[in-house]
């Protein structure tokens, strides 16, 4: 069976954490005690139904409050697939939440609330969404019960939504009506919405086309650890531990090792059950050369005609997520694939406003949750691909090196 | 678990991806940290977990030492299990004893008698005695909502404590290791697996664990709805009548807090389709500990429980 990871994202309170809770409970995953539990919490609250939101605001923080504050896994299965769901906050002030949970998914929900249509933290998310290259987006208008199942209101949003849409990089987009409060079109079909012609949000899930979204293209491995036994059995063993981030490696491939240029060719791929013909993402293998050349962690190895950018100057959108903000001048950690080295904010190209994607060019820093266009140099070369081409050659994160804080994280552009 | 390549369309199944994943956090920490250590209590995550970390360096042994929290409510058969692993595998392990702590007045004996909360400073001082900057732990987010939270580095400060509303951002895999003196990381390579994946990964790979999780007639007495083992952890009082079942524990914690559940699965197929039909999760079906409170993980994670 295969896996998709997905996750929430939309404005504080528009129903994210009660569709998690309501995709669950329809299609019965929740235990009888997890059950219970939220009951009586529920009931503790002065509810008067279920709070199904509760089934992933765990903490006790969220529970008083009423909102979510950091991203919950939830993990279920159907016939067809299993899911990790990361259910994210959709408060402005935890934006660095929902980006740690929308970073590893293949799919994201954006919700809307039917009532009040798009809104600022709407298109943040789906504009995050894009920026993050999640390869799926679904919006789901919620709170249709309220809207007395409106088919008007359903395509007024539809189409406010395919406008701005236009604007970003979105591959794959579909929109749902749905009341997460009574599972219309959660699991099953609704019967409020004849008119609506679509799969169920659980179906769409289920059958969402994924394979495809991996590069299986540019061969890829970053150096991850050396394997190098210090004991007479393995004399002469050398082997080249890591994930594959792109492409396929076989053996008997030619390679070139990066950043020192120098050639070989791959004479085993092994595991701990034993050599396999090919590695693809995202494999965890042991790679073993026939020239015994000096490489260690941070090196890549990838074909002598397909390889990445060796760069030190570095055009990235950041979005950036310390508390301090971010000025041009910064001297930051930065850890790319395996790779950890050190950076300078050379210039502060611009800051983007989520609502209109205007450009300004005259902003001078960056504050928390802001995103922008940002040009850096590193002290060593990074070696990169654009993130558009390679999600996992093409990211990076920032870290302050006072506090250890990661403090941004940034998606490499063609320059 | 090398069926993948065999498929055209390189597509790997959940249980190859959550095996490299964790292969891949593994290697992580050891790439990253100076003194990093694998907690290691004989139960199922831990055993799976260090099977994970056996691949992860193989042909090369685990680069690091194994460190048990000895609460002394053992069940035997865990603690012999234990030993077995350690030196078929030339493993090096470190045992933090509560046992000993209580003796040297360090902690004191909770009126419950339960070590579940007490054995939390003797692991943050079993740490700082050998230097440990990185625990690796076998806790899985789907055990329970406090750890649904959790990230797979996850930051502690220089008391050990967690704090959920300020957790390090965590993008992609780019996960950040870095901590100032005294400060560490607690890592969690199981975070995405679920106890059926656990138990479908133990049948796939013929993974050996302890007796207890398959199904033995023992001498029991029901207690709050749940069904201990009488022995002289954990003995019955006067209005608790013992009776033989056949029973097997789903976790293994405090001997004297852990509860059996009704069971006849004696083997891991009948184990695996009693987990995959299950109504009710481990923890609430075996942890006296749990019932506490509503945030009982959640405060004793603060504390800086696993
Ligand atoms: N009538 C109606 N109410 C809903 C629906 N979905 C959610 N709600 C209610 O909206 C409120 C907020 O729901 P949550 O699920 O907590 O919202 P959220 O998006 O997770 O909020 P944050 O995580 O804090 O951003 C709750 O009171 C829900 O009961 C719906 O489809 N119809
Ligand atoms: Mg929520």
């Amino acid at each position: 069976m295969d896996l998709l990871r997905f996750a929430t994202a939309g404005s504080v309170d528009d129903g994210k954490s009660t569709l998690i809770g309501r995709l669950l409970y329809d299609s019965k995953s929740i235990f009888s005690d997890q059950l219970e539990g939220v009951e009586r919490a529920s009931r503790e609250m002065g509810s008067e139904y279920t709070e199904l939101s509760l089934l992933t605001d765990g903490l006790r923080a969220e529970r008083e409050q009423g909102i979510t504050i950091d991203v919950a896994y939830r993990y279920f299965a159907t016939p067809v697939r299993k899911f990790i769901i990361a259910d994210t906050p959709g408060h402005i002030q935890y934006t660095r939440n929902m980006v740690t949970g929308a970073s590893t998914a293949d799919l994201a929900i954006v919700l809307v609330d039917a009532r009040k249509g798009l809104v600022e933290q709407s298109r943040r998310h789906a504009f995050l969404v894009s920026l993050l290259q999640v390869p799926h987006l679904v919006l789901a208008i919620n709170k249709m019960d309220l809207v007395g199942y409106s088919q008007q209101v359903f395509e007024d949003i539809r189409r406010e939504f395919t406008e701005f849409a236009a604007k970003l990089q979105i591959a794959d987009l579909t929109f749902i009506p749905v009341s997460a409060l009574h599972g219309d079109n959660v699991v099953d079909r609704s019967e409020n919405m004849s008119w609506y012609e679509g799969a169920s949000l659980l179906n769409h899930l289920e059958n969402v086309y994924i394979a495809s979204d991996r590069n299986l293209v540019d061969g890829r491995f970053p150096v991850q650890y050396v394997i190098r036994p210090h004991s007479s059995k393995f004399h002469d063993y050398r082997g080249y531990a890591g994930k594959i981030a792109g492409g396929v490696m076989r053996t008997g491939d030619e390679i070139i090792v990066l950043p020192s240029g120098l050639p070989s060719r791959i004479s085993s791929i092994e595991t701990a059950d034993g050599p396999v013909d090919e590695a693809f993402a995202p494999m965890s293998v042991t790679v073993r050369l026939e020239d015994d050349i000096d490489i260690s962690r941070g090196d890549m190895i990838c074909r002598p005609h397909n390889q990445p950018r060796v760069m030190q100057d570095v055009d990235a959108m950041i979005t950036w997520m310390g508390d301090k903000p971010m000025r041009p001048g910064a001297k930051l950690g930065i850890k790319h694939t395996t790779r950890r080295t050190r950076a300078f904010i050379k210039e502060l190209q611009y800051e983007l406003d989520v609502n209109t994607l205007h450009r300004d060019e005259s902003a001078t820093e960056l504050k928390l949750n802001a995103i922008g266009r940002v040009r850096l140099r590193t002290t060593t070369p990074l070696l990169a691909d654009e993130y558009l081409r390679n999600r996992e050659t093409g990211g990076f994160i920032l870290i302050d090196e006072d506090t250890n804080d990661t403090v941004g994280a940034g998606m490499i552009l063609a320059s | 678990m090398n069926d993948a390549a065999e498929s055209p369309r390189r597509i790997l199944s959940q249980l190859e991806v959550l095996e490299s994943e964790a292969i891949y956090i593994i290697r992580e920490v050891v790439a990253e940290v100076e003194r990093p250590a694998m907690m290691f209590s004989g139960g199922k995550d831990s055993i799976v977990m260090l099977h994970l970390a056996r691949k992860a360096f193989a042909p090369v042994s685990v680069p690091f030492p194994i460190l048990h929290v000895d609460t002394g409510h053992n069940f035997p058969e865990v603690l012999e299990f234990r030993d077995k692993v350690v030196a078929q595998n030339g493993l090096n392990l470190v045992v933090g004893s509560v046992q000993d702590a209580i003796d040297r007045g360090v902690v004191r004996e909770e009126p419950n008698g339960s070590r579940n909360r007490i054995q939390t400073p003797v692991l943050l001082e079993t740490a700082e005695k050998h230097g440990f900057n990185a625990l690796l732990g076998g806790a899985r987010r789907d055990e329970e909502k406090a750890r649904a939270k959790e990230r797979i580095f996850s930051f502690r400060d220089e008391f050990g404590q967690w704090d959920p509303k300020k957790q390090r951002p965590e993008l992609w895999n780019l996960f950040n290791a870095r901590v100032h003196l005294g400060e560490s990381i607690r890592v969690f390579p199981l975070s995405n697996w679920t106890e059926l994946d656990i138990w479908e990964y133990i049948a796939a790979e013929g993974i050996e664990v302890p007796s207890i999780y398959y199904a033995h007639e023992r001498e029991v007495f029901e207690r709050n709805g749940m069904l201990f083992a009488a022995n002289d952890l954990c003995r019955p009082r006067a209005r608790e009548k013992t009776f033989v079942a056949s029973v097997r524990y789903r976790t293994v914690g405090d001997a004297t807090l852990t509860a059996a559940v009704r069971s006849d699965a004696d083997t891991v197929e009948l184990v695996l389709e009693e987990v995959a039909s299950t109504r009710i999760t481990e923890r609430g079906a075996t942890r006296g500990d749990d019932r506490v409170s509503e945030a009982a993980m959640e405060d004793r994670k603060k504390e800086g429980y696993f």
